[in-house]
Formats: structure tokens, sequence, C-alpha cells
């Protein structure tokens, strides 16, 4: 059944991001006939139209008044790319500015938004949306009353692929009125190499007992490679103030997927276990061989980290 | 300043996984054995949040609102006992099995009933199913301005300063009033309540309201309104078994360990 899918893109450094080149490419499985187009808003946003391979039409501006998201600038916007796609699903990545569009573009266009999917097909003729629930102890499907169909998507639930450049480029309206009005922006970022870039992920849990521990996780970091590997935490270790919150890795921090994830005295609550367990291969170090992490985990090591963890690095010198 | 806190009461997310039931029939987590359910913890913050708004602006107060069945009553004494003045429960059987819409549109309903509010503060997601869409819908709803994931937020300025989360920090955003905020487990934690508080909150009457009270019909609420539809719940596959590394000491284990990796050609 043709349908019409509309991708909420967002840019990075001037082209659009990793994100919305995977929904551009689960868009075009679920098109089936029908046209895949994509919104880009910001300064750029025309010429990077060009790279949103598998679109058939893009819808942009490029008011830097997009910038920096404000959801109602957005929203006017995307309600105009809205009246001119038609859409019957309107995909969008799980992002900051996901987080508040999806609900409320969805409530504007009188349907219902399916938050932090990880997979979206067509069964049957129907949209069903899977998503992790209970924070990741459940998995739940969802089919949608209303039309269009929309969900927020997990940073890499489809893979990019090539694709044709789109053929025309409508121009949305530039950034109206909003009630709210960003004053200023604090960045906190981690030197080196950002988490969800990292060929590996090295995270510290509530079992490394202080912050000053977190440097045996960061030895091990040191010892893979800067260029590799980069830090995580869990919850409960950001909570206690061992280390930054823009290294907390789970449901409320950062989703990494890695090819390996180091889980080092964590103990795999489910909800830290949701920004991890998309990673290729997980190991679990904790002293507890009876903890959680150790069902999510392709290898284990049962020990205590302060001397499996300095093991390690000296192996890897070998 | 009257603001409202949305507050809902779930199963206890500290729950261990081996506790961790589904009935596939109903598509519902059956109950932990002996593990009461708990007030979402983003929405204990966000009382927080609201009760520091109240001490710092005299003549203020907070109401604390909670859709769900009898039980939900306890989440609203907790959050009572923190500080919040009055209490409503919206319990009708006809409310059961909604999604974040017609739930938004059940709690946007009781906020144009008391009439007189001026902020709407929600976790920033409920700690079962994780949405974080109720507090954008009742803002959808109502027609007011919305900041989500806050780590802080003070009354000031032209209504509200809001600091919001980020993926690299987090933003000064400025909304006037009546707004939603949504709060964010970077804000801290909430207060105990002390005994004589808790003892206070237990003698307080909270209202409930019903469907007819709204203004609602049931046909809009519950599974009859909702627009998202559960199919199925089930528990995720799990992941194959753990090989565990072999050897008597840390450095024969972290030698088996390498070289799986180095072997799998990911290291």
């Amino acid at each position: 059944m043709p349908r019409n899918i509309l991708v909420v893109g967002e840019l990075a450094g001037g082209q659009p991001s990793s994100t919305t080149l995977e929904l551009l490419s689960g868009a075009a499985g679920l098109a089936e006939g029908g046209t895949v187009s994509v919104t880009l808003l910001g300064t750029g946003a025309t010429a990077a139209a060009a790279g949103c391979a598998g679109a058939t039409t893009a819808y942009a501006n490029d008011d830097a008044g997009y910038d920096t998201f404000n959801g109602e600038r957005w929203l006017t916007a995307l309600t105009a790319a809205c009246d001119q796609a038609s859409p019957d699903v309107i995909l969008i990545g799980q992002t900051t500015a996901g987080r508040e569009i999806g609900p409320r573009l969805a409530h504007r266009r009188g349907s219902a938004v399916a938050m932090d999917c990880t997979s979206i097909v067509a069964e049957g003729g129907a949209i069903k949306a899977q998503r992790p629930a209970y924070g990741g102890n459940a998995l739940a499907t969802y089919a949608f009353a209303t039309s269009p169909a929309v969900a927020t998507v997990r940073a890499k639930s489809w893979d990019a692929v090539p694709g044709a450049a789109p053929s025309s480029t409508v121009a949305l309206p530039g950034a109206g009125e909003s009630r709210t009005n960003v004053t200023g922006k604090e960045q906190v970022v981690a030197e080196g190499l950002q988490l969800q870039d990292a060929k590996v992920v090295i995270s510290g849990g509530r079992g490394l007992g202080s912050a000053e521990a977190f440097s045996v996780v960061e030895d091990l970091a040191a010892a893979i490679g800067k260029d590799k590997a980069a830090v995580g935490a869990s919850r409960a270790a950001v909570d206690l103030g061992w280390y930054p919150p823009s290294q907390q890795v789970g449901l409320t921090g950062k989703v990494v997927t890695p090819d390996v994830y180091f889980a080092v005295a964590i103990s795999g609550a489910s909800q830290h276990m949701a920004g991890c367990s998309g990673s290729k291969v997980i190991v679990a170090i904790n002293r507890d061989a009876d903890a959680n992490i150790f069902g999510f985990a392709k290898y284990g090591i049962v020990g205590d980290y302060k001397t499996v963890v300095p093991a390690i690095i000296e192996e890897l010198k070998k | 300043m009257h603001i409202v806190v949305c507050a809902k009461q779930i199963p206890d997310p500290e729950t261990p996984p081996s506790a961790f039931r589904i009935d596939a029939a109903s598509n519902k987590v059956v109950p932990a054995q002996g593990i009461a359910p708990v007030l979402s913890q983003f929405d204990g913050i966000a009382a927080e949040a609201a009760l520091r708004i109240k001490e710092a602006n005299a003549g203020s107060k907070v109401t604390v609102i909670s859709l769900g069945a009898d039980s939900a009553a306890a989440a609203i004494k907790q959050v009572l006992a923190m500080g919040a003045d009055e209490g409503v429960l919206l319990n009708d059987p006809a409310f059961e099995d909604g999604d974040s819409y017609t739930t938004a549109k059940t709690l946007a309903a009781a906020i144009k009933k008391l009439g007189d509010v001026d902020a709407v503060f929600c976790g920033r997601q409920a700690a079962d199913w994780d949405m974080g869409q109720v507090g954008l819908l009742i803002a959808e709803e109502l027609g007011w301005p919305v900041s989500i994931i806050a780590k802080g937020v003070t009354s000031g300025g032209a209504g509200l300063q809001v600091q919001r989360v980020l993926e690299d920090g987090y933003e000064n955003v400025e909304t006037p009033l009546p707004a939603v905020v949504t709060v964010s487990n970077e804000f801290g934690e909430p207060r105990y309540p002390k005994l004589p508080q808790i003892m206070a909150a237990a003698k307080k009457t909270v209202t409930q309201w019903k469907t007819e009270d709204l203004g609602l019909s049931a046909g809009e609420v519950g599974k009859a309104g909702s627009r998202l539809k559960l199919e199925t719940l089930s528990l995720p596959p799990k992941g194959g078994a753990v090989e565990l590394m072999p050897g008597d000491t840390p450095a024969e284990q972290a030698a088996a360990l390498v070289a799986k990796l180095r072997a799998d050609k990911i290291l």
C-alpha cells in the first residue's frame, strides 16, 4: 500500500545528521511506492537537502532563526510542510528536538506519536511501532487509530543507505514568533572523542565505589586509544556526583551503539541497558556473578575491577 | 502562584527483572508480590521544583493531581506530605487503559476545572512507559507554552526561567505564564517528608473527579478515546548466554578476553 512518509530532518555541521539519513533509509522501506519527503531548518538547509538520499522532495528554509531549536518556531514550519506533503507517516529522531516535536506535531495533526521506537514496520497494510517499556524490561508494539502515524526513532534503528538526491526543494516559511525564548546556553562537553562517536565505550557504575576510581576506567580507554574509546557512566554513578551528567549512558542519558561496550562494576539495571543494549558486544566485569549485566553480556569476567581492569590494560600492551 | 503537579503511581522501577511478569492475555504487567507501587520518581522531582517556587513566592499554592485507581491516592498523599496544599484524584473505570493523549486530555480538563492555575509541572517522563509526552500534550490541550527536561526552574522575568538539559549542556529558556514545565533528574533529589507531615497529609481529603465532573464523555477518555493502541506487551528476547572468561587469576582472564576481542576483530 503506497504511503507518504515525511522525515523531520536535523542538521549537524551543515549536513543532514546521521539520524536523518537513517530515518530516510527507513522511510524508503515503508513508502511502498508513496513519496518520501524531508524537512530541514536552519543555516545551510537548502544546500544540505542535496545530501538527503532517498527523499524526492525537500522542504527547507535557511533562516538562522531556526538554528537554535525552538519548538514553536519549528512547529509552524513543520505544519506547513505537513499541509503540502500530506504524510501518512512522520518519522522523527529521538533527539532533543524530537522529544518535543513528536508529541506536539502529532497532536496538531490530530493524531498520536509512539516515542523512542526501535522498529517501525508495515504489517498487513498498517504501521506498527515497537519500543522498549518498563525501562527495557518489556517490549511494546503499538498500532495507530489515527493518521498520520508519528514516531520518534532511536538512533541506529536503521542503517543509512545511499540513494538519489531530492528532485525538488520547496521553501518553507522563515522563523516566526515563539512564546518561549532561549536567553543563553551553557555547553558542557567532554574533551576529546564523544560517546556516540566512539567505537569502544567503557562505562563505570556504582560498584566502582568512588569518583577517584573512574581513573582506572579512563586508563583502560587510554590503553585502547583516545581516538577509539570514550568513557561513560551509569546514572547511579552520575547521581552520586562521580562523573559528569554529559557522560551518562541510559534511558535518560545517551544511547550508545559501539562495537564493544565495557560495563565495569555496573549491575545492569534495565534503564541503563536501554542506553547500551544496541552495542555489538557487551563485556561485563563485575564481582557479583548474579549481576543482571551478565544476562546481556557476550563476554564476562567475574572479579574485582581493581585487579581485572589493570590486567586487561597490561594484556593490551602485549 | 498556583502550580499543579501531575503525579503518577507506577510499579516500582527497582523491581528486579527476575520478578517482572507480563500477563499476555491482558497485555499488562503483573504486580510483583510484596513490592508496593511508587510515585514515579520524576514526578517527585517535579513536586520538589513546584514546592521551591511556592516557598519563594508568598501566597502560592500547589495542587497535586493524579489519574489512577484508588491506590493512586498514596502518590497524592506523598506529595501532600512533601508540602502540597490540595490533592485531586481522577478516578473512574472509564479512564483506564488510555494512552498519553487521553491521559493529557483528562488532566487538562481537571486543570481547566481548577481554573486559576498559573503553571503545570510534570516529570520528564513516567518511569514505566517512558514516553515523555503527557506534559507536552497537556500544553497543547491548554494552548500553553511548554519547556521540557528542566534541570532548574525559578519564577522571575516574564514568568518562569527554565534550564533545559541538552545533549551537550543546557540552555536558559524564558517562558510567560501560564506554562507547562517537565522536570528531569538533573534537578536534584526531592525532599523526604517527616512523620508529622505524613500524619497531617493522611488526614487531608483528596477530591475525586469522574468523567462527568470534567465535562468529558466516556467515549473520549481511557481506552475508548485513545489514539495509540497497545497491541502486544512482551518480554524482550534475551541475549545469548554469557561466556565467562576462564582462568584462575585476573591476568589469565584478561588474556582470554583480549584474545576473544582480537579474534572477533573488534579490538
